[in-house]
């Protein structure tokens, strides 16, 4: 604080342009940010790895076979014989290099299985981000400017079941509904309900896990459309004759539409662990597939290194929706 | 405008005692919250549906017939309203209300049973949060300074986790079953609560009432347990009400992934699960658990609504 005080004065005084001291504010900002996600990012990786060290039993507990010398030739070549707090060291610069170990189910690397199956949850997730983001705020807009009436019912419901429903639960029912009944109906499949490749495929699995982060979008834009349409400079609009259309187009939704923008880090966030389950329902060979399955088969290294993989993503796209927001809304650059 | 009719206005008299009283009860913060919340049609239907769904997850299991995990084996994946002619209970009309599942377990005795695990979970979860968040918020809060900062970066930080991969890390080592779900999510499920509560008090800190206090020689504790929390009590409220259907949801989650209460317990999210794996020939077996889910979650989040419609001052008249 102090330092970009002086740094104020010192701008003044040299008559520098307000332009270069918001620049270094957002430069400041950007810098906090980035240290923070940084710092999370190593807590997680600590966190990892001393829980993998407290999961019972250790690689070599099966293997009867394996005793005196030989035992301790294999623990020095996986680096079990050092002292724990090297291995956790090894472990970081590991990480760091984007080595994340061998699956123990796959006998493969763990970032080898993570890039071949992320391009196809990258893929669904980013199509249902779209879609909530999208139709959510088409709700929202349409709820606030016709409220109270039955768009604004039907709108606000739809938000409600998606808060309502888990998504695993709104996947299956899809799949039960539009795909199952639907061609009992129509004679041909309109949905197909599993697999991955085609559009019509992606369709199902982009809804069902969409619909959540829809709810909370269309939610929020409708308070937040509400609230700007009580502003008085909509009023000075409206007595100086705009059309409605335009009045919402660009007086209200571009004001609105910011508080939408701050939520969008969590949104990227619960879109992508949704994908968890929407992949295991749908059958999608995406990474939330191998996720659950590595639960299931108790494969320690690949459910490390995708919580690893996962938990940087997450923080990276928070970093980047909150930087975005940073840039968009000057608001927030004072906070800095 | 408001137009208001003619008729309600009358003369009261030249009595000015009687000019100047009050007709009006006085009314406490909470009673006049409460008043509010019973007008609210919505908010009560919701109240009505939650006390049924508790009544019903203590109850059901004792009066059914069938013990939760009761096999019949010539029985599997009946319909709704099937007669139970197995075993024992044979001749005696016993009735699955809600069918059996894949393994012949009466499922109205199962859904009821799982209803008692889903919510204790929720509801044990959102009252540690409760507390935790309340305490840790509250001193942040009064303290300030930098107690504050290395409080809220401590809480920034674990916030930047994705919290179901906490949790889905912490049931990976600790032995699986309901404490260990409760322990998992309260250990993140407390940050938002924490945050609301540093708010509150950061802004309440400033004002007369705790300079009083603080002048009459209260110690912190006396001043943050006596004069802040309680005034901050009604955004709590509201917030316990909401986090518990994100705890119901997490719980559902985790079953789904394969990390719930293990076998032949049985929660919400697990009898989901189940009943997703055979669900395009028996689609009453998940549609049951789904809406037990769905419609408590929505019970908690119109509830919360209407409770914080009520609590909000800017909607008094």
């Amino acid at each position: 604080m102090e330092f970009s005080h002086s740094l104020s004065l010192f701008s003044k005084r040299f008559g520098e342009s307000k332009k270069q001291k918001e620049e270094f504010i957002l430069l400041k900002y950007t810098l906090k940010r980035l240290g923070y996600a940084v710092l999370t990012l190593f807590v997680l990786i600590t966190l990892t790895f001393f829980m993998m060290r407290m999961l019972p039993g250790d690689p070599f507990l099966g293997d009867k076979t394996v005793t005196g010398a030989a035992l301790e030739n294999m623990k020095a070549k996986y680096g079990l014989d050092k002292p724990v707090i090297v291995q956790y060291f090894i472990y970081l610069g590991n990480c760091v290099r984007g080595d994340l170990g061998t699956s123990i189910t796959y006998n493969k690397a763990v970032m080898d299985i993570i890039s071949e199956a992320f391009l196809v949850s990258a893929d669904l997730g980013i199509r249902a981000l779209i879609f909530a983001v999208i139709a959510g705020i088409l709700l929202g807009m349409v709820a606030a400017v016709k409220r109270g009436s039955a768009w604004d019912s039907i709108s606000m419901f739809i938000a409600m079941i998606g808060v309502s429903v888990p998504s695993f639960i709104m996947g299956a029912l899809f799949q039960y509904f539009l795909g199952l009944q639907l061609r009992k109906l129509l004679g041909f499949a309109l949905f197909p309900v599993q697999g991955w490749g085609d559009f019509s495929k992606t369709i199902l699995p982009s809804f069902a896990l969409g619909l959540g982060s829809l709810a909370t979008v269309s939610r929020l834009m409708r308070t937040s459309m509400l609230d700007v349409l009580n502003q008085d400079y909509i009023k000075t609009a409206k007595a100086k004759g705009l059309s409605q259309t335009k009045i919402i187009l660009r007086h209200t939704v571009r004001n609105a539409i910011m508080p939408v923008l701050t939520i969008l880090g969590p949104t990227v966030a619960s879109v992508l662990t949704g994908t968890f389950v929407i992949e295991s329902i749908f059958n999608i060979p995406g990474l939330g597939k191998y996720f659950v399955m590595s639960i299931k088969d108790l494969d320690y290294t690949m459910i490390s290194g995708t919580t690893v993989f996962y938990g940087a993503l997450l923080i990276l796209c928070t970093l980047v929706v909150d930087l975005l927001y940073g840039l968009i809304d000057p608001r927030v650059k004072l906070e800095g | 405008m408001e137009h208001i009719a003619k008729e309600r206005f009358e003369y009261v008299g030249e009595n000015a005692k009687e000019r100047e009283a009050i007709s009006r009860p006085s009314l406490t913060f909470m009673q006049d919250a409460m008043r509010r919340l019973v007008k609210n049609k919505v908010a009560l239907v919701c109240g009505v549906v939650l006390i049924v769904m508790i009544i019903a997850s203590v109850a059901a299991p004792m009066i059914s017939p069938f013990d939760y995990r009761e096999q019949h084996y010539g029985h599997t994946n009946a319909p709704m309203m099937t007669v139970c002619d197995q075993q024992d209970s044979a001749g005696f009309g016993h009735v699955h209300i809600f069918g059996t599942d894949t393994l012949g377990r009466d499922l109205f005795s199962r859904v009821w049973m799982g209803g008692r695990v889903s919510l204790t979970i929720a509801i044990v979860s959102a009252i540690i949060d409760f507390f935790l968040g309340v305490l840790y918020g509250g001193i942040s809060g009064y303290f300030g300074g930098t107690t504050d900062i290395i409080m809220m970066r401590i809480l920034e930080i674990i916030n930047g986790i994705p919290y179901l991969i906490i949790v889905i890390l912490l049931m990976m080592i600790l032995t699986p079953g309901m404490g260990t779900i409760i322990v998992a999510y309260s250990l993140v499920g407390w940050i938002p609560m924490a945050r609301l509560v540093r708010g509150q008090v950061v802004a309440l800190k400033e004002q007369e009432f705790i300079s009083a206090a603080e002048a009459l020689g209260a110690k912190p504790s006396r001043i943050i347990i006596k004069h802040l929390l309680p005034n901050t009590l009604s955004v709590v409220i509201v917030r316990i009400t909401l986090s518990i259907p994100s705890a119901i949801f997490s719980e559902a989650y985790l079953s789904y992934v394969g990390l719930g209460v293990p076998l032949p317990m049985c929660s919400w999210g697990s009898l989901a699960q189940a009943g997703i794996e055979n669900f395009r020939v028996y689609p009453s077996q998940l549609m049951i658990p789904a809406i037990c889910i769905s419609l408590t979650m929505l019970a908690f989040n119109m509830l919360g609504d209407g409770l914080r419609d009520a609590f909000d001052p800017k909607l008094r008249r």
